[in-house]
């Protein structure tokens, strides 16, 4: 879902969490939640069964290994498929491809995302407003109708995939990275480094970005959550790159007619798409609360 | 003076509104229209004949330069025209008016049923801060916030109509032409609990969150003080004061619900303009792609504009920052 709830052009800024302690610091505290473990637990987990999956298949994803939606058997541990290729093989063929667009992604929203929001909250001028208000105008679309109208030109290529995923990502995280940096700016450290002369972008990368990174971490969990359920969701439409490649979104919409007699080859995507993107949700959560507690025990210092 | 200061953000914020609106059209014509490349060539392939091509052209409006193709797009959809669709050689107009008439009904009933429950699970979380009844919500509430909707569509079909308790509801909703989807209350089950799983998770957190908030303020302690009974407290003077930042979530909630409606329509087989949408970005049919992501995007601008205005009118102290 749920993918644009705490991100419209018009949500006050979001809650500024600044731990002023290392990234590590706050994923070791975070870890002492037992929702960041189980969430870990299953992200590991999922993300095994995609990139080490397609060594454990007993047969190629393209391989007829019977009829059509036959169930489970001794040649097909989970059935076939609406082709009658083997589920389970699919299965574990199939993570590759979502895990691999949803984190870059993830990556290009968060990288520059994190930089136009840095830019703007340390520009204090003109710049501030153009680049804010050019990232409202990406938020008035719902991010999955932006993918479809590229999609309905171009085609379900990876790239444009990626990119349209990555871009409408990016002005979600830049309303959280200058939410965060925009505190930090008006502090004293930064205007000592300016007085002594340290060049703009290395008072940038040096001094403002660090001040950032938990609010950011938090952010990419989120974000790499709705990448995950957006690309496998226009999979599930119908628009993957590779039509008859094994991916978990596409399998879904494969055999779902088939659903009443030979329900696997829907389910064990449906399960993995799941667990993954609950993990990443947990693990999101976990580090939020690790972030706040670390506040407010600093409040008392 | 004050309510000068409001009628002042409307009217800005309406101008914003169509700003908006005016370059998500210039996006949409952009995307679909006037890509480097040949649209037209793009949908026949590359054995079309130059005649066909020629055909197509002009039936995209094509001709002409881009300032006046947009112009001419625009102007025919500010007229109810959007033209007409590849696929089915008739105006669009006609495809999507009953398609309209039935997503409006299916994110009607989601919000009308999802509100409520939210606002309450979300005030008796707050109330048993801590408690089972909150631990229990915040663990359910992130577990479907994070889940897809399509997973959450498909889940209930697996779990209600084809193989844990097989026939229960239906799997699909089949509105017959000239029908209405409220004919068939039964068919609307699935696709609304779909909907309502996916947006109750937010409302119910900001819910809780305000709650939590106004429950610490000092004038509830000062209710309390009084002697006034603790229902009272609550209802009286606590929920009202909660559910101002909730409404923003709600509008925006409505909001997504209009993009949230394209993976769950398909899911269901729901004759709303969702499923048209995906099914017309699978035929190439552009010009009802392009009035599609325009109406959906009208939907969203204009929702999330009540929002705005919403919060400044039930948040007084934002006021003073107009």
């Amino acid at each position: 879902m749920a993918s644009t709830t705490t991100d419209i052009a018009v949500t006050p800024e979001p809650e500024v969490i600044t731990a002023r302690r290392p990234a590590g610091a706050l994923l070791r505290s975070a870890l002492h939640l037992w929702r960041t473990r189980i969430g870990l637990a299953l992200v590991v987990l999922l993300v095994a069964v995609a990139l080490f999956g397609p060594f454990f298949a007993p047969h190629s994803p393209t391989d007829f290994v019977g009829a059509p939606n036959t169930g489970p058997s001794d040649a097909a541990r989970f059935g076939t498929d609406h082709i009658g290729q083997d589920v389970w093989s699919r299965f574990l063929w199939g993570g590759r491809e979502v895990l691999g667009m949803a984190v870059a992604a993830t990556a290009i929203g968060l990288i520059l995302g994190g930089l136009i929001g840095l830019i703007a909250a340390y520009s204090r001028n003109v710049l501030d407003d153009i680049l804010m208000r050019s990232m409202d105008v990406i938020l008035a679309f719902p991010q999955i109708m932006l993918a479809l109208v590229a999609i309905a030109t171009v085609g379900p290529q990876t790239w444009l995939i990626i990119l349209t995923v990555g871009l409408t990502t990016m002005p979600r995280v830049a309303r959280v990275a200058r939410g965060a940096s925009q505190p930090i700016v008006e502090r004293d450290f930064v205007a000592a480094a300016e007085a002594l002369g340290v060049p703009r972008f290395r008072i940038l990368v040096g001094e403002v970005m660090p001040n950032t990174l938990s609010p950011l971490l938090v952010e990419m969990n989120l974000r790499l959550t709705y990448s995950i359920g957006l690309i496998a969701g226009l999979a599930f439409l119908g628009f993957a790159p590779n039509q008859n490649g094994a991916d978990w979104g596409f399998m879904i919409q494969e055999n779902r007619l088939a659903l009443v007699s030979q329900p696997w080859g829907v389910v064990l995507p449906v399960l993995a798409i799941a667990l993954l993107t609950i993990g990443t949700g947990l693990v999101g959560d976990g580090i939020a609360r690790a972030a706040v507690g670390i506040d407010r025990s600093r409040g008392g210092e | 003076m004050r309510l000068g200061g409001i009628a002042g953000f409307v009217v800005r914020r309406l101008l914003l509104g169509v700003l908006v609106l005016f370059l998500v059209s210039v996006v949409v014509f952009a995307a679909t229209q006037a890509l480097p490349g040949d649209p037209a060539r793009s949908i026949l392939g590359r054995t079309a004949t130059p005649a066909s091509l020629k055909a197509l052209r002009e039936q995209l409006g094509l001709s002409g330069s881009v300032l006046s193709q947009y112009v001419d797009w625009i102007t025919g959809l500010l007229h109810g025209d959007a033209g007409n669709s590849l696929a089915a050689q008739e105006p669009v107009s006609d495809l999507l008016g009953d398609k309209v008439v039935n997503s409006a009904f299916l994110v009607f009933l989601s919000g009308i049923i999802s509100i409520p429950i939210s606002i309450a699970i979300g005030s008796y979380a707050a109330l048993r801060r801590d408690r089972t009844f909150d631990v229990t919500s915040s663990l359910t509430t992130l577990v479907f916030a994070a889940l897809p909707e399509f997973v959450v569509g498909i889940s209930l079909v697996v779990i209600f109509s084809t193989t844990v308790f097989t026939g229960f509801l239906p799997a699909i909703t089949i509105i017959p032409p000239g029908g209405r989807p409220w004919d068939d209350m039964q068919a609307m089950i699935l696709p609304t609990a779909t909907l309502v799983l996916a947006v109750t998770p937010y409302v119910v957190r900001i819910m809780r969150a305000s709650m939590i908030e106004v429950l610490e303020s000092d004038y509830v302690e000062m209710a309390r003080l009084k002697g006034l009974p603790e229902r009272t407290v609550i209802v009286r003077h606590a929920l009202p004061n909660a559910l101002g930042p909730t409404f923003q979530v709600i509008a925006i909630n409505l909001a997504y619900l209009a993009g949230g409606v394209i993976v769950v329509e398909y899911v269901f087989n729901y004759a709303g303009i969702g499923g048209a949408l995906r099914d017309a970005v699978s035929t190439q049919d552009l010009p009802v792609v392009q009035a599609l992501s325009m109406l959906i995007a009208a939907v969203y601008v204009v929702l999330n504009l009540m929002a705005d205005i919403a919060t400044i009118i039930v948040t007084p102290r934002l006021r003073t920052r107009l």
